[in-house]
């Protein structure tokens, strides 16, 4: 007899595989179990999963096979295999520099916060009034920028360095009054940024010098960007400079390094305009590339031109103290094509790591680390030159560069590698050294010995370090004139948490103030706020995934790109295209990478006078801003009252630009969140026209295993690793937009300078800083996917379709629910229409997105695509239970607009209108309202065991941006 | 309800153009347009002395949740801006038509200026 016919007659045993449970972890990613799945079936009258996506997908572009990525495995398999992969990868200590520099993130914040999913898993904080916390880091961020820049405004982070650099450029152009189209590259700059600044000036169509800072005064520029320090280390005086520049009526922008500048004069006091940087070497690793923050800082008269977030005081419904977003209106979600950039996704997290890292060092902390850091560099230096040896640059604070023949380099480097140490190497004729908050007194000894040889016998750190102490030494480094005299983080925030227990208490108190996955759902619709599993999670922080400097030898980092490299199969896999780039490191920053590409193709046609871009109406805001960058122009293309691509509107608009059309960017499932029948309709009407498909990627979560943008016509799209496979928002980021391409794209696919990858042209210019974008948090999608084999991916598309079609027939009765799709169904996500409830009751989104707080929810997307509605997207992560609460809260919320609509309840005295509530309203001795306090905090019963407090009432806009104050307020006003 | 006052011309885009005696006319967002926008929280003005034409963007107004452009009603130059507004905003949501006006220009093309809806063809428009 064989087991499996034993099993047929007794099936109440299982067979050993079975007991082995694989495929466990598809049941701790998925929420809803079986006996849910059936009971939410049943509620639309259907019989199975594979039923709702028969009905739901359309036919023609169903994919009919199971994607090929494997078995299902468990999260012991999993990290072995991953530990396995990488523990081949040799760790070396680089002091290659450029950007990078190892950092020491202090652990209580390594634990408290990058590792702590009350802080990774929060959203960008659209809902101020429960992101009090993150809001409060930011603007230290902020804060902490100004104060080390001399600057007057400082967004809350942009993607890099070498991005933020292209963003000054841009800026640059709009604001200055010089009519030049050429921006000045001050060739010391680093590498990378003058490569994405070389992508960047050649899609807006500037013209970019690339020179000695000292040929300058003959060109006609709008601007000029400068290192300082400046890549080989030199501290260099650039107010003259500057003030030439100035008499152009051109813009200065200064990329400067956080940690010299503590030590070193502002760039705000020596006249930029803009100052930009990395924030990484305060407490972020490293990581192959990312993710880190980078700072922009401008003058108050350019704050309307800034790009990305800005976070600002305004009060709230009690005069209290509140932090907000501000100055929205100048983003791509509202501004679209006239947007100061398309950036939408920044480094949330990382900013807020940087700016706890200065909150815990404070001024003095930073002063040791900084005066270490210039110290350690000076006896080097002072070592190296009693032996014969001369820098390059004869100032420096932390880098040096040395000139060396070629037997020289080759016998330097072969002791380097010997010791595993990296030195910069990408100048012929020298190389360079960087030395950093790690480094210690043994590891200056070391770099004596790689560079000299026996001849560093003798040399010691403490005799070095005793000339140096008493004046007897040759060197110093930092000219007088530019030493830093002006203080720095004098705020109490930056004075207050040095002590562990303060730190880990005030970390904790912020977490507080967020809502975040590990409260409840986050049901925006767009956004895929699913489970960011604690196995995804574990490997970022192994040292074989943070400590890589992005430029290491390719050998040293083997393990580490065999998952990057099995990542973008599984990805060209999941998709159906032909190659990916993993460079992109937002979704807007692989919009802008994939226009690139077809942009590029088309030019190596012969058709470069194709521009012209074809827009949904209902497309996300970055789309137009993306194309505005490549210098595209951008038509928009109706869409009929189901929320579909008008495809008349498509054809008569393609056929009207059929000589110049470059591409159509369209969003699938569509934003309305329906599956179009005419989506191949439209990928062929606009190849026919000679155009390029982009598939926004933003819904890729509803096709992962059912259909694929390759499949259906596009020809590129990104991917949203921080959507689709559980990179966490961070609370407004990091991201990863890696972008999928058709073979005849994939030559124009982004390459670097420093680091030659696989598949591009050679010689392509990159879109990121690093080559693998934020290569340190892609194990996290590799994991995913390695856990859930096909079978388990495909089940979570299932089950994303069916919890959003199973809140949509709940709701249905209580709120009408735009679009459907064939046979009624919805595809991820639904939009509920509250226009006809704000009509009769005058309760609007807002209200509603605000009363949810008080039953403890995150609101859903207000107002997109379409103004007046609430778009809610669960995901598959939620269980049906979390659903039924989430469900019931919407329930009770329209019980209370009915008790407005019939005069119960005052039309502005009502726990709507008032809502969040605080322990403030709680507290309220003089409480005078139209309802309870019960009512207003405690609206169903599940509130009772535990409650969510927001820590502000209703946040004032209107107040924060006519009064807009975007730095650390004044403690007596703050209490 | 918004107010269409008669005697002042109107864009379709949503400005106001009220003749002034000296041949110059005053330029404005008509209170259906303040009324969309919201609460409005900054504005951008004209340079004094520009030469602008007619549907070219002069002036952009921001509230919380949109920003929306203010084209020029008719060619001319920019002879007078009211930056009592860089400061003070919302007086263009509580007195759109009289202490909210963005700019003066004076015209160069009495054609563009007759080709204006009344104020029964705007308010047909904004229906």
């Amino acid at each position: 007899m064989t087991g499996s016919a034993a099993n047929a007659q007794n099936p109440s045993i299982r067979t050993l595989e079975c007991l082995q449970n694989g495929d466990e972890f598809i049941g701790r990613h998925v929420g809803p179990d079986d006996s849910d799945i059936r009971a939410m079936l049943e509620e639309l009258h259907l019989t199975s999963l594979d039923q709702l996506i028969e009905m739901t997908v359309p036919e023609s572009i169903a994919l009919k096979r199971p994607l090929a990525l494997g078995k299902p495995a468990t999260e012991q398999q999993v990290l072995s295999r991953l530990k396995t992969m990488v523990s081949a990868d040799k760790p070396t200590r680089s002091f290659i520099g450029l950007g990078y520099y190892d950092t020491l993130t202090p652990n209580v914040i390594a634990r408290n916060v990058l590792e702590n999913p009350g802080w990774y898993t929060a959203y960008t904080p659209y809902q101020p009034e429960v992101s009090q916390g993150r809001l409060e880091t930011l603007l230290a961020f902020q804060q902490m920028i100004l104060d080390m820049t001399g600057m007057d405004l400082a967004n809350a982070s942009l993607l890099d360095e070498a991005t933020a650099a292209a963003e000054a450029m841009a800026m640059a152009k709009r604001t200055s009054q010089s009519s030049s189209e050429t921006f000045f590259v001050d060739q010391e700059c680093f590498p990378q940024t003058i490569d994405v600044l070389k992508t960047r000036a050649e899609a807006f169509g500037f013209s970019l010098i690339i020179g000695d800072i000292t040929d300058l005064p003959q060109h006609d520029v709008f601007g000029a960007i400068f290192q300082y320090p400046a890549s080989n280390g030199s501290v260099r005086d650039l107010e003259a400079t500057i003030a030439a520049l100035h008499a152009k009526k051109a813009i200065a922008v200064v990329a400067a390094d956080l940690m010299s500048l503590v030590v070193l004069k502002a760039p705000g006091e020596f006249g930029a305009d803009v100052v930009l940087g990395s924030t990484q070497r305060f407490g972020v690793p490293m990581g192959y590339g990312g993710p880190h923050a980078a700072y922009f800082a401008t003058r108050d008269d350019y704050k309307r031109a800034v790009p990305g977030r800005i976070i600002g005081v305004s009060i709230d419904a009690r005069g209290k103290q509140a932090f907000r977003m501000s100055l929205q209106t100048r983003e791509q979600h509202i501004r679209r094509e006239k947007a100061n950039s398309n950036i939408c996704t920044s480094q949330v997290l990382l900013a807020n790591i940087a700016s706890m890292y200065a909150m815990y060092h404070g001024p003095e902390g930073l002063r040791t680390i900084a005066q270490r850091i210039h110290r350690l560099t000076a006896i080097l230096v002072n070592g190296l030159q009693s032996k014969g040896i001369n820098t390059v640059n004869a100032q420096f604070f932390d880098t040096i560069t040395i000139a060396v023949t070629a037997a020289q380099r080759t016998a330097i480097l072969s002791r380097a590698t010997a010791a595993g140490i990296n030195l910069r190497v990408d100048l012929p004729g020298s190389l360079g050294i960087s030395l950093d908050e790690c480094t210690s007194a043994a590891e200056v000894a070391s770099l004596w010995q790689v560079i000299l040889g026996e001849q560093a016998s003798g040399l010691t750190v403490t005799g070095i370090d005793q000339q140096i102490c008493n004046g007897t030494a040759a060197i110093s480094g930092i000219p007088a004139s530019l030493q830093r005299t002006s203080t720095f983080l004098t705020h109490p925030w930056f004075n207050r948490y040095h002590s562990e227990t303060e730190m880990l208490r005030y970390l904790k108190r912020l977490e507080n103030k967020d809502i975040s996955l590990t409260h409840a759902m986050i049901p925006l619709g767009s956004c895929t706020m699913k489970l960011n599993a604690t196995a995804e999670m574990i490997p970022i922080t192994w040292p074989e995934f943070s400590k890589p400097h992005p430029f290491v030898p390719v050998e040293q980092t083997l393990g580490y790109r065999q998952m990057i490299r099995e990542l973008e199969e599984m990805l060209a896999e999941i998709t159906g295209f032909d190659a990916v780039s993993m460079q992109p490191n937002s979704g807007a920053q692989g919009e802008y990478a994939g226009l690139l590409a077809i942009r590029n193709y088309l030019i190596s046609k012969g058709q470069s006078q194709r521009n012209v871009c074809l827009i949904p109406s209902s497309a996300h805001g970055t789309n137009p801003a993306s194309a505005q960058m490549i210098s595209m122009k951008v038509v928009v293309v109706a869409c009929d009252e189901h929320g579909n691509v008008d495809i008349t509107d498509l054809r008569a608009k393609a056929e009207q630009y059929k000589d110049t059309l470059a591409a159509l960017m369209i969003t699938y499932p569509s934003t309305h969140g329906v599956y179009e029948e005419g989506v191949k309709e439209i990928c062929q009407i606009v190849h026919d026209f000679g155009g390029q498909v982009y598939m926004d990627g933003a819904n890729l979560n509803a096709q992962v295993g059912v259909a694929r943008p390759g499949d259906i016509g596009a020809d590129v799209s990104h991917v949203n690793l921080h959507k689709t496979f559980c990179i966490p928002h961070g609370g407004g980021g990091p991201g990863m937009g890696p972008i999928g391409v058709k073979k005849h794209l994939a030559p124009f696919l982004a390459n670097h300078a420093l680091v030659t990858l696989d598949g591009p042209n050679v010689g392509n210019s990159a879109v990121s800083a690093a080559p693998w974008g934020s290569a340190s948090i892609l194990p996290i999608s590799w994991t995913y996917i390695s856990l859930m084999g096909a079978a388990g991916l495909l089940k979570a598309t299932q089950v994303a379709i069916l919890n959003a079609n199973y809140i949509a027939r709940k709701l249905e009765p209580h709120f009408p629910v735009l679009y459907s799709g064939r046979n009624g169904t919805v595809a991820h996500e639904c939009i509920i229409d509250l226009r006809p409830l704000k009509a009769a009751s005058g309760i609007s989104e807002e209200d509603v997105a605000k009363r949810l707080m008080d039953y403890g929810f995150h609101a859903p997307t207000m107002s997109f695509p379409v103004a007046g509605t609430l778009m809610i997207e669960p995901t598959e992560s939620e269980s049906k239970m979390e659903l039924d609460r989430f469900i019931a809260a919407m329930i009770s919320i329209r019980k209370e607009i009915a008790r407005v609509e019939s005069g119960e309840l005052d039309a502005l005295d009502n726990p709507l209108k008032h809502a969040p509530h605080t322990l403030a309203d709680i507290m309220d001795g003089n409480w005078q309202r139209g309802y309870s306090k019960q009512e207003a905090a405690w609206p169903v019963p599940g509130l009772k065991d535990s409650k969510f407090w927001p820590s502000v009432n209703r946040i004032d806009n209107v107040y924060g941006d006519r009064n807009l104050f975007c730095a650390c307020p004044a403690m007596d006003t703050y209490q | 309800m918004s107010s269409f006052p008669e005697g002042l011309k109107y864009a379709a885009t949503h400005e106001w153009v009220r003749v002034e005696s000296d041949g110059s006319v005053t330029v404005g967002i008509s209170d259906h347009a303040q009324e969309l926008l919201g609460d409005i929280v900054f504005i951008e003005l004209p340079k004094l002395g520009a030469i602008v034409t007619a549907k070219q963007e002069i002036s952009v107004v921001e509230s919380v949740k949109a920003a929306s452009d203010i084209y020029a009603p008719v060619s001319g130059k920019i002879v007078a801006i009211n930056d009592t507004l860089l400061d003070s905003p919302e007086i263009v949501n509580s007195s759109p038509y009289v202490d909210g006006w963005f700019c003066r220009i004076q015209p160069s093309d009495q054609a563009e200026l007759d080709a204006l809806l009344d104020a029964n063809g705007y308010a047909e428009i904004c229906e």
